[in-house]
């Protein structure tokens, strides 16, 4: 079991309806794993399987505390994750406040996280004594970041924290998962479609497709661009494709990407799936 | 008068009371389970809604008289039978009034969905925790809604009462069935005062009943 301390270790088999999902996950227990894929791939579902919220075949060891196995399923609610949804999904009938103190007063043992530090790392002093439905979209995301950390987790479990926002809201929100990181020391597992926010969020990527995970790759932050069309039209298509293969997309993938990208459409993004 | 008006009044409250606590589990049940022969249970909870009163309370009749196989238990206890008895108008009252407790609330509970109770999972709240913490506040709207209906409902019932109660003065005589005996007595300015009274309340009713509709529609984001 030593061998696992430090890391994070899944794998994860079986059916949900329609879907096989055949996930692989080994990954250093710090820094910001991002999960990456076009939509549909099983990113969300993947995730879910780790926080306990679905319920596939398969083992899960995070830093040695060993979550499922043959013979045990560790319920969602014993699991120290944070969870952040896709839409914020706050609790209408409490406050901002007692939003926030959810989880906190559920915790059990030392709590690092205050609500101070919280409070301040995500700018929420103002919201505090309001209710949840007045709040902006970019404001209602920053309350449930701070309501998952207030839980004091030991894995913070994030789904696609904007895809819900416009783009002034994501501009908005960006900048406070910037700074997760470097304030606390908890490995994030982050799910997105988004080439330019696995850039600059994420330390490592894990390519998903069709519900197959690849090995984790690190991420190049030198290369500063954040827009997959730019690069190619720097790099030239083959150049890209051998990039995309590099940072451990497969190659069906890259050549799918690729060819999406030429007819004017970025397949990351689910809006232009739905257009179809 | 007074006593008539007094007995219907505890008929209804303790009715209603009894009927939230058993309504709540199975109402949470038949909004949460997977089973698909749940709804072979809901049917039987909704039969009353299509059921004549008099066939539900020639059932009852049957059930909570003394020669019933159900009553035996309790005849040990020195109980013979429960018709024409305050207690048996309860009971009848409260599988009478029994899907208009259970639906509203099953409605609530299904309105919420199932993210609120992940997002208490992911925060560390027990199953059991969830269903105080979220289940029940965010279901409130439904609960106000089954409070009245049960109370209204059982003001207002008459085959029921009159089939297993018989409307012994002080006992199990309420005020539809007052109503009835002053009619067929010609007292009709009694008759009068009470149809009016019930009138008023089955207005009053309506009212909360649809203002509470537009509140919480106008909350839902």
């Amino acid at each position: 079991m030593n061998s696992e301390a430090g890391m994070i270790e899944g794998t994860f088999q079986g059916r949900l309806g329609e879907f096989t999902l055949d996930a692989q996950i080994c990954v250093p227990a710090t820094g910001v794993t991002v999960l990456f894929g076009p939509s549909g791939c099983g990113k969300t579902t993947l995730l879910r399987c780790v926080a306990g919220l679905e319920r596939l075949r398969g083992r899960l060891v995070v830093d040695g505390a060993v979550w499922q196995d043959s013979g045990r399923f560790m319920p969602a609610h014993q699991r120290p994750v944070g969870f952040v949804f896709q839409e914020a999904s706050l609790l209408p009938h409490l406050s901002v406040r007692r939003n926030l103190l959810f989880g906190f007063l559920r915790t059990e043992g030392a709590k690092p996280i205050s609500l101070d530090q919280v409070v301040s790392l995500l700018g929420l002093e103002p919201l505090l004594e309001r209710g949840v439905e007045r709040l902006s979209g970019g404001e209602r995301q920053r309350v449930a970041i701070g309501r998952a950390l207030m839980s004091q987790p030991r894995l913070l479990l994030m789904d696609e924290p904007l895809a819900s926002l416009d783009q002034a809201r994501r501009g908005e929100v960006l900048p406070y998962l910037e700074r997760l990181p470097a304030e606390l020391s908890i490995p994030i597992l982050y799910v997105t479609h988004d080439w330019g926010e696995a850039q600059r969020l994420g330390d490592r990527r894990i390519p998903m497709a069709a519900g197959h995970t690849a090995e984790a790759a690190p991420i190049d932050k030198g290369s500063g661009e954040t827009d997959l069309s730019a690069r190619m039209a720097r790099l030239g298509p083959e150049g890209l494709l051998a990039e995309l293969q590099e940072s451990g997309i497969p190659h069906d993938v890259g050549r799918l990407t690729l060819a999406a990208l030429q007819s004017g459409l970025d397949p990351w993004d689910p809006r232009a799936q739905s257009e179809k | 008068m007074a006593e008539v008006i007094w007995l219907t009044v505890k008929l209804a409250g303790v009715t209603t009371i009894l009927l939230l606590i058993l309504a709540t589990p199975l109402a949470w049940w038949l909004a949460r389970s997977r089973a698909w022969w749940k709804e072979v249970v809901g049917a039987v909870v909704a039969l009353p809604i299509v059921l004549p009163p008099t066939v539900l309370g020639f059932y009852l009749l049957l059930a909570l008289g003394p020669d019933s196989p159900l009553m035996r238990p309790l005849q040990a206890f020195g109980v013979r039978t429960l018709a024409f008895t305050f207690e048996g108008l309860v009971i009848g009252s409260i599988i009478y009034s029994l899907p208009f407790a259970v639906q509203p609330i099953r409605n609530a509970f299904q309105a919420i969905g199932d993210r609120p109770f992940e997002v208490a999972a992911t925060l560390r709240a027990s199953p059991l925790d969830a269903f105080f913490s979220v289940a029940l506040p965010l279901a409130r709207p439904g609960f106000l809604v089954a409070t009245i209906l049960t109370f209204a409902h059982t003001i207002g019932e008459f085959g029921v009462v009159l089939m297993i109660g018989g409307g012994i003065p002080g006992e199990t005589e309420v005020l539809s069935i007052e109503i009835y005996r002053l009619v067929e007595a010609l007292e009709w300015d009694r008759a009068h005062q009470l149809a009016g009274l019930l009138l008023v309340f089955a207005f009053a009713v309506m009212l909360s009943l649809l203002l509470i509709e537009r509140r919480t529609g106008r909350l839902r984001p």
